[in-house]
């Protein structure tokens, strides 16, 4: 019971702390799961944004589900789902109700201002650090340089980066069992 | 206005919209169009508001189309009706992840899989910095929409958190909402 509590508030957390969309959550998905709790490891973190990217819905309820799943199946995944949420629900309808045009405000625009500032630098931290998990050999040098290069210049949905770096991941997985590149 | 229309259209949303947030404006527009709930224009301050108020931008979009469908209980039954397709969703891969965590093939796929995402989040990451350093500018005007105090700020920024992250400064490192604050201040003062 407590740790299904537990799952609860540490998405409410992520949660409130995250500003944009999924990728801003990074930094505090490692410094919740990983670091404090070691609920998950920077590699499923990473496995499961590959999959969030290919799958229905927002991100960041993908992600918790795949978290609260590993820790306590079906009952979890909704624990961390409904804590994740539960922030929008609550700050949302309270400026819908009574704030009205927020973002039109000329203090909220400059401390916003400096929260896009700081959540560059969190996120350009957060993606070094995970970068060091996923990228371990000169195969995932190349498999980085050609996805971020194809995204970049080309425009390539992310779909297809995904289902594409499946494919090269296995065939390059067999070639090497079968000890053709050693 | 039915509680079960708005169950379908965002239970649809959430079913449909593959690849994050964002890949719900369009079906957010659609909704926009097809029912008196909000207008078009009204989406936008939606998502201006949504991307500047804490949670992931794409629930606050749900919570707030909700919110102007049928208030609180609008909102709650638009949420929870676009998370109800992918946490159904993601309970079936993470099933067949836990069975399938030894096969070799399910192995392989994710060595070419980590360092493709890392490349995902570092594409995403530059579209953010085009935000926060250049207005949001066209790429051939990048150049003359550079905000050096963004800059500047985000350099003293990175390296105060880079340099705490060495193992030896361990018992110093800052959580991270330390820094959002500092940013929302100083974006104030400056």
């Amino acid at each position: 019971m407590k740790e299904l509590i537990d799952l609860y508030v540490s998405f409410f957390k992520v949660g409130i702390l995250t500003f944009g969309g999924g990728m801003a959550m990074l930094p505090m998905l490692t410094s919740e799961l990983v670091e404090k709790r070691k609920w998950v490891t920077e590699e499923e973190i990473l496995d499961y944004f590959a999959i969030g990217q290919c799958t229905p819905g927002i991100i960041a309820v993908n992600t918790a589900t795949f978290v609260g799943y590993k820790r306590r199946k079906a009952l979890g995944g909704l624990m961390t789902t409904l804590g994740v949420i539960s922030p929008s629900i609550i700050i949302i309808t309270i400026v819908a109700a009574f704030l009205g045009n927020i973002s039109d405000n000329p203090y909220v625009q400059k401390a916003l201002w400096g929260i896009r500032v700081a959540a560059c630098a969190l996120i350009l931290e957060g993606i070094l650090k995970i970068g060091r998990k996923g990228i371990k050999d000169a195969f995932g040098v190349i498999i980085f340089l050609l996805a971020f290069l194809a995204v970049l210049f080309l425009g390539v949905k992310s779909v297809i980066i995904v289902i594409i770096a499946i494919i090269v991941g296995i065939a390059y997985g067999i070639i090497r069992a079968k000890g053709v590149v050693k | 206005m039915t509680y079960l229309q708005l169950f379908f259209e965002f239970f649809k949303t959430g079913l449909f919209a593959v690849g994050g947030g964002m890949a719900t404006i369009p079906f957010l527009r659609e909704i926009a169009e097809k029912y008196p709930w909000y207008t078009t224009a009204d989406l936008i301050d939606m998502i201006a508001i949504s991307e500047s108020t804490p949670g992931p931008v794409g629930v606050n979009m749900a919570t707030f189309a909700g919110y102007m469908a049928g208030s609180f209980l609008g909102a709650l039954v638009a949420t929870l009706s676009l998370v109800l397709p992918s946490y159904l969703v993601i309970l079936i891969i993470a099933r067949m992840m836990t069975a399938f965590r030894d096969n070799k093939y399910v192995n392989y796929a994710f060595t070419g899989l980590r360092p493709a995402v890392v490349a995902l989040m570092g594409s995403a990451a530059l579209s953010i910095f085009k935000i926060a350093f250049c207005h949001d500018a066209p790429v051939n005007e990048l150049l003359n929409n550079i905000d050096i105090k963004a800059i500047v700020l985000f350099i003293i920024m990175f390296l105060t958190m880079h340099i705490l992250a060495a193992p030896r400064f361990k018992r110093y490192k800052l959580h991270p909402v330390i820094y959002i604050a500092v940013g929302a201040i100083a974006g104030i003062v400056l």
